[in-house]
């Protein structure tokens, strides 16, 4: 290369530049305005390709959710609360690991672990034991079937040092693999398991989903308070952010893995159980239906704050019920769904992008006048 | 600061621009509100397994469209609805949001999640195709409903065998050659009810037939389809049939110019010369009858078993480039014997089971949780298949058909 006399031409027209002054309100402004642009940009698509009118298409939104709400009818507002519960568990399960920097991608795999030992014992135990010592069975067993799934992966890292992110991936397989072989010794040939009678959650008045809602009301308190005040909780911060200023200060950063992921795994197991106990009261392979990677997202965009977590898991569900409600009145394809909320997820991912950096243009004229 | 000042005022533009879409959108939906006007004040509700991708639920869905519009009712749909408790909150949806007086469910697994709906709302009737559960729940608003697709898969079968007839006269293959191949999803009554009577109707024509069969354990999935249908072609098969939803057997078929039976639907666009015969259930006779109930004030059967009679079972036109002459008369005159009863496609006559002739056999018809053969189900020297429940409940392996692998899910 010829030695560049002038600079000033070779400088690029944009550079990035981490950035870490931008005050908190500044940054959720970024966010709401992002969210409202989300929103915006749903309803127009939808306008544009469903031929109804914005206002219609909000409303048509707001019923695929919350139903006849404003008739008095509550239904849907517990079925969306409900889905809230599972995809917010998941990521509440998924943080721990997170913020330990340890990525687990096996929240599908550990979750339907929790429902395969619930749905077991629900089937074996079910007229032998009393209901409270059947419950009490099912929390155990799946509690732990999650987090032996969630510790597998873990003692590997711990020891061996293995890719966390592929083992807990494959681990996903194995356990679709057993609930699908599961499926066909229980269901004999029909490949269907009938909804079992017992050791179903009790409705609390005439609402199956209470039950699941306030656990994982309580999971949500529970995570705040350990992350944030427990000593285990600020171990996992100091072994995410450095390992090796971990071990300076006397963590076990093997203990630390272990443990961590045993409660990940564990409350992935619990998401298990509440959707075979308190929903389905039968499993299938798509029981967690990929929720355990959207859960991923869903921590992420929480930045590893339960409570933050339950807003956006608010927004997603709302979206994803009440875009498969505007596909389904127009009869359009239920990908169309999928793909909105792909995009107001990226759209939130890629606003965390301008809060965390900041681009620099090229300030050419300024230089000139210099 | 200037700059975010700078990006909250795009942010108002935006919304502004955004306002003035809305305005135009409204005048559009005024014009478009009193085309839509329904004739009768009945709303039907359809919940499917998966969308239109799937041949199996876009077979329906056309057949929703097509009832719906002729009986002139609105109709509302769910779909990718799994077989699990969200049939039942899409059921609730359907009933409590939309207010639809009928929900019909399309996938085997629903069933259990729609009784329990079923219960909840005594007075909207619940329809469900494949189910086998009606007769014994008990529950007065939940119906089952099929077809007599073994009579449609019978009369394709005849169709291959006529086929293998061209190639043996043609010296293309002998007589001993005359093996068939077929891919199927599971290992269950469903699909062996149907490749049973493809093959019975392929020997009615050519006796010397056998057939060997491989399974998926999927109802759609493209590429062990194909596998599947190449495996068999691999093994001496001179002729291919399916009963899974993808493409993946046809198409291994013309990519080598094996005759292919389908299924579900014409697959001549994409094998314009392998393709013979589709068989299929058409299910508009049955959305038709079970709005015309509901419109009278009737009460809906509880198993519903469709027959070529009531437009049900249906084939599509014959491939003349593919099939062997005279397909189409012999169709005719076959399918005009069953109509009339001279056929029976498991006539006990036509198959044994192990060198045996079946003179008593006993199904499992009425569902429970040891799959108990309950009930007696050959009368008169015929297995009579549809005739205690609906839902297909042959499941003998008879002689001729070599099952390769088995797959239960």
């Amino acid at each position: 290369m010829a030695k560049q006399k002038d600079n000033k031409h070779h400088e690029p027209l944009f550079h990035i530049v981490k950035r870490d002054d931008m005050p908190q309100w500044q940054a959720w402004l970024i966010r709401v305005c992002t969210i409202i642009i989300g929103f915006l940009f749903v309803g127009l698509l939808s306008m544009a390709i469903t031929e109804k009118s914005l206002g219609d298409t909000y409303e048509i939104m707001f019923s695929g959710v919350f139903g006849r709400l404003f008739e008095g009818s509550t239904t849907m507002l517990w079925k969306y609360l409900q889905e809230i519960a599972i995809l917010l568990c998941l990521a509440l399960a998924l943080t721990p690991a997170f913020k330990m920097k340890f990525w687990n991608c096996g929240a599908e795999g550990q979750a339907l672990m929790g429902g395969l030992a619930s749905i077991f014992c629900m089937i074996q135990f079910g007229e032998k034991l009393p209901y409270p010592a059947l419950i009490a069975v099912i929390v155990v067993t799946s509690i732990l079937a999650g987090a032996v799934w969630g510790v597998i992966p873990a003692i590997f890292k711990a020891l061996f040092n293995t890719n966390e992110t592929l083992f807990t991936l494959m681990m996903n397989y194995i356990a679709t693999q057993i609930i699908a072989y599961y499926v066909y010794i229980e269901g004999g040939g029909s490949n269907v398991i009938n909804p079992v009678a017992y050791g179903n959650f009790p409705a609390v008045g005439n609402n199956d989903y209470f039950v699941n809602i306030v656990i994982v009301a309580a999971i949500t308190v529970f995570m705040y308070i350990y992350l944030k005040y427990s000593k285990q909780g600020y171990e996992i911060s100091v072994v995410g952010e450095s390992q090796n200023t971990a071990r300076y200060i006397g963590i076990n950063v093997k203990k630390v893995i272990i443990r961590t992921m045993i409660i990940s795994g564990a409350l992935c197991g619990v998401t298990g159980m509440l959707l075979v106990a308190g929903k389905d009261h039968s499993i299938n392979t798509s029981l967690v239906g990929g929720q355990g990677f959207t859960a991923i997202l869903m921590s992420w965009l929480g930045q590893f704050n339960p409570f933050i977590m339950v807003v956006m898991t608010g927004i997603v569900v709302f979206l994803r019920l009440g875009v498969a409600k505007v596909a389904d009145t127009s009869l359009l394809n239920s990908s169309f769904s999928e793909i909105i909320v792909g995009i107001v997820i990226l759209m939130l991912v890629g606003c965390e992008f301008f809060i965390h950096y900041s681009i620099k243009f090229r300030h050419s004229k300024k230089e000139v006048k210099a | 600061m200037k700059k975010f000042a700078k990006v909250l005022a795009l942010c108002l533009a935006l919304v502004m621009v955004v306002g003035c879409f809305a305005a135009c959108g409204n005048n559009n939906a005024d014009k478009d509100a009193d085309k839509d006007a329904p004739v009768v004040d009945l709303k039907v509700g359809f919940i499917f397994l998966h969308d239109e991708q799937s041949t199996y639920d876009k077979n329906f869905m056309d057949a929703a469209k097509a009832a719906c519009e002729e009986m002139g009712v609105e109709y509302a749909q769910k779909t990718q609805i799994p077989e699990s408790k969200d049939c039942y909150d899409a059921a609730v949806e359907l009933i409590e949001v939309d207010g639809c007086d009928i929900i019909f469910a399309d996938s085997f697994g629903h069933e259990s999640f729609l009784i329990d709906a079923a219960k909840k709302y005594p007075d909207v009737q619940f329809c469900h195709a494949t189910g086998t559960q009606a007769h014994t729940a008990g529950v007065a608003n939940f119906h089952n409903a099929f077809a007599s697709i073994y009579e449609g898969r019978y009369l394709a079968g005849v169709a291959a065998g006529l086929k293998l007839n061209e190639m043996i006269d043609a010296g293309d293959i002998t007589a001993e050659e005359a093996k068939m191949g077929y891919v199927g999803a599971f290992t269950f009554a469903e699909v062996m009810s149907g490749y049973t009577s493809f093959y019975l109707g392929a020997k009615s024509v050519c006796p010397t037939v056998t057939m060997d069969v491989k399974f998926t354990g999927s109802w759609y999935d493209e590429q062990l389809e194909k596998e599947a249908a190449q495996a068999l072609i691999a093994g001496g098969c001179v002729l291919i049939s399916q009963h899974a939803d993808s493409m993946g057997a046809p198409t291994a078929c013309e990519n080598v110019g094996v005759p292919n039976v389908s299924y579900n639907g014409s697959t001549l666009a994409a094998c314009p010369n392998t393709f013979i015969v589709s068989s299929r259930i058409d299910w508009t006779p049955y959305f038709k009858y079970m709005i015309q109930c509901v419109m009278d004030g009737k009460a809906i059967d509880t198993d519903w078993t469709g027959t070529i009679e009531t437009g049900s079972v249906v084939l599509t036109d014959v491939n003349e480039k593919a099939a062997a002459k005279g397909t189409v008369e012999k169709l005719e005159a076959v399918k005009a014997d069953l109509l009339a009863g001279k056929v029976n496609v498991f006539d006990t006559a036509n198959f044994t089971v192990g060198g045996e002739k079946v003179d008593s056999y006993k199904a499992d018809v009425d569902t429970d949780a040891n799959f108990e053969k309950d009930t007696e189900v050959i009368e008169n020297g015929v297995f009579y298949e549809s005739k205690h429940r609906s839902a297909p409940y042959f499941d003998m392996e008879i002689d001729g058909i070599t099952l390769l692998d088995r797959n239960y899910g």
